[in-house]
């Protein structure tokens, strides 16, 4: 793609390749990032074995259940999330709003989410994530849809799933979509890559990259609504690399045993026996909400697109 | 051994696939290992990168972790990229408190010495005397120092920073040449396991 990073020969150090980038995601795979709005959840995090954890405010449960306008969080919040662990902090930015990004990135995150889950700033354009040194995670709910966040600078996407319900029905629904969308693309001879293409409403190269290798360019982790150790295992085996976790855990009974059962099956998820074990004495789970009782404007998934 | 060894790619969390297809194209036989048996089974073993902290706990929860030192510590081949250097350190800074690792390598690692990921780079650098290769550091660590038994094989330019080395039947490297493609490193590798 004539945007993404030249090959470079000298020997002069250089960040903020698409290599780097997407790199940083492979290093995540068989791994979970859970959600924390405090020092220490974070650190909590990091002792049940998070490979990452997300610095927000407020979990998405909260943020559904408070209303108003949900933006990045209080750099200040994150510099103390940062200090208290040493695994990498993410942190969530409203699609469109290419300021917090930039705030994000001058605190030193290591990971932006430009997510529907915080308030759109913007309705007709997504952040051009190329003129980042900072990677970007993005969601989404299709192939199509991925394909212009990596077409925009994304360097790993993640179903959207229905954030803050713990619920799976959705996070399901997108990864069953995406590798569908996926497997079919590998049926199309050439000219009908050019129809996909346009249907998918994503650029061609991207759309014949895709009919050839048979999976995303960069790496694809689950999000939304998952709230136990089976539902990481079931994400995991319809094709997620990794698992996002966000008010599953700290909305749970008994958050750091949850965190680290659900660590364990991401890693062992094709294996029934272990996922019994790790998933025995957890407590209470978070309530949940019944996806199809949410009226269409309070469903998260359907912003950006 | 002149047949394709069997290398574990240690599987608990990382970039697995990515070490397997280097070392099929380096002419060994890859196979995943996340239990006991399976470590049993292998030539040689890949710690892959990813999250140390988070390879630690898991190896130590499925009662991994003995089993793995006592490989190393027999003589096994191992080979460990950013987070599989840390696994494989004697000594590391920066680590977080009870930081589970394997040891074998007689050196000190500051685990991400390199920065945040903003930082993360790729740059040229002299690998074992086998020519330039572009090297990607992701939040890597570097090595402090090393004792006398350990052969440096390569430094990085931002501050000359060790980031190869190699002692005996062990060998560690900051960056993943799993993600470039070039096979240099794991080709360096297989040779070491056919010859031990």
């Amino acid at each position: 793609m004539s945007n993404s990073t030249p090959e470079v020969t000298e020997t002069t150090a250089v960040t903020g390749t698409a290599r780097v980038k997407r790199g940083m995601a492979e290093m995540l795979k068989g791994g979970v990032i859970m959600d924390v709005v405090t020092p220490e959840q974070a650190k909590i995090a990091e002792d049940a074995g998070a490979v990452a954890v997300m610095a927000l405010e407020r979990v998405p449960a909260d943020i559904r259940a408070e209303g108003g306008v949900s933006r990045m969080s209080d750099p200040d919040m994150i510099d103390g999330i940062i200090a208290a662990v040493s695994i990498p902090v993410m942190a969530k930015a409203r699609i469109g709003h290419f300021a917090e990004a930039q705030v994000l990135q001058a605190i030193g995150v290591d990971y932006v989410d430009e997510s529907e889950v915080l308030t759109p700033a913007d309705e007709a354009n997504h952040i051009d994530k190329w003129a980042f040194t900072v990677p970007f995670v993005c969601g989404a709910t299709n192939l199509g849809e991925a394909l212009r966040r990596i077409a925009e600078g994304a360097a790993m996407i993640r179903s959207k799933g229905e954030a803050g319900t713990g619920n799976v029905v959705e996070a399901t629904r997108h990864m069953r979509q995406i590798r569908a969308d996926i497997k079919r693309l590998s049926t199309l001879d050439e000219p009908e890559l050019y129809g996909a293409a346009k249907e998918l409403r994503a650029p061609y190269e991207l759309v014949a990259e895709i009919a050839k290798t048979g999976k995303l360019p960069v790496v694809l982790f689950t999000a939304g609504g998952i709230a136990t150790p089976a539902d990481a295992a079931m994400m995991m085996q319809l094709g997620a690399e990794g698992v996002f976790v966000g008010s599953g855990i700290f909305k749970s009974g008994d958050p750091a045993k949850r965190a680290a059962a659900i660590v364990k099956a991401t890693t062992f998820y094709d294996d029934p026996d272990v996922i019994a074990k790790v998933s025995r004495g957890l407590g209470e789970a978070m309530v949940g909400i019944n996806v199809t009782t949410l009226p269409e404007n309070e469903r998260l998934a359907t912003r950006g697109w | 051994m002149t047949s394709a060894p069997t290398i574990g790619v240690l599987a608990l969390q990382g970039d697995v696939r990515e070490h397997a297809r280097s070392l099929a194209s380096a002419g060994a036989k890859p196979v995943t290992v996340r239990r006991p048996a399976e470590l049993e089974a292998v030539d040689a073993l890949v710690i892959p990168g990813g999250e140390s902290t988070t390879m630690g706990k898991l190896a130590e929860a499925f009662e991994l972790l003995e089993p793995l030192r006592m490989r190393v510590k027999s003589g096994m081949p191992a080979y460990g990229s950013c987070a599989g250097m840390i696994m494989l350190a004697d000594r590391i800074e920066g680590g977080i408190e009870g930081q589970q690792t394997l040891g074998g390598i007689d050196m000190v690692v500051r685990r991400n010495a390199f920065g945040r990921q903003v930082d993360s780079f790729e740059a040229s650098m002299d690998f074992a005397g086998r020519g330039p290769l572009r090297a990607v550091f992701i939040r890597a660590p570097w090595v402090e120092s090393v004792g006398t038994g350990v052969e440096v094989l390569g430094r990085a330019e931002p501050g000359d920073r060790i980031v190869a080395v190699r002692q005996g039947p062990l060998l560690a490297t900051s960056f993943h040449p799993e993600l470039t493609g070039d096979t240099r490193v794991h080709s360096y590798f297989v040779e070491m396991v056919r010859e031990l």
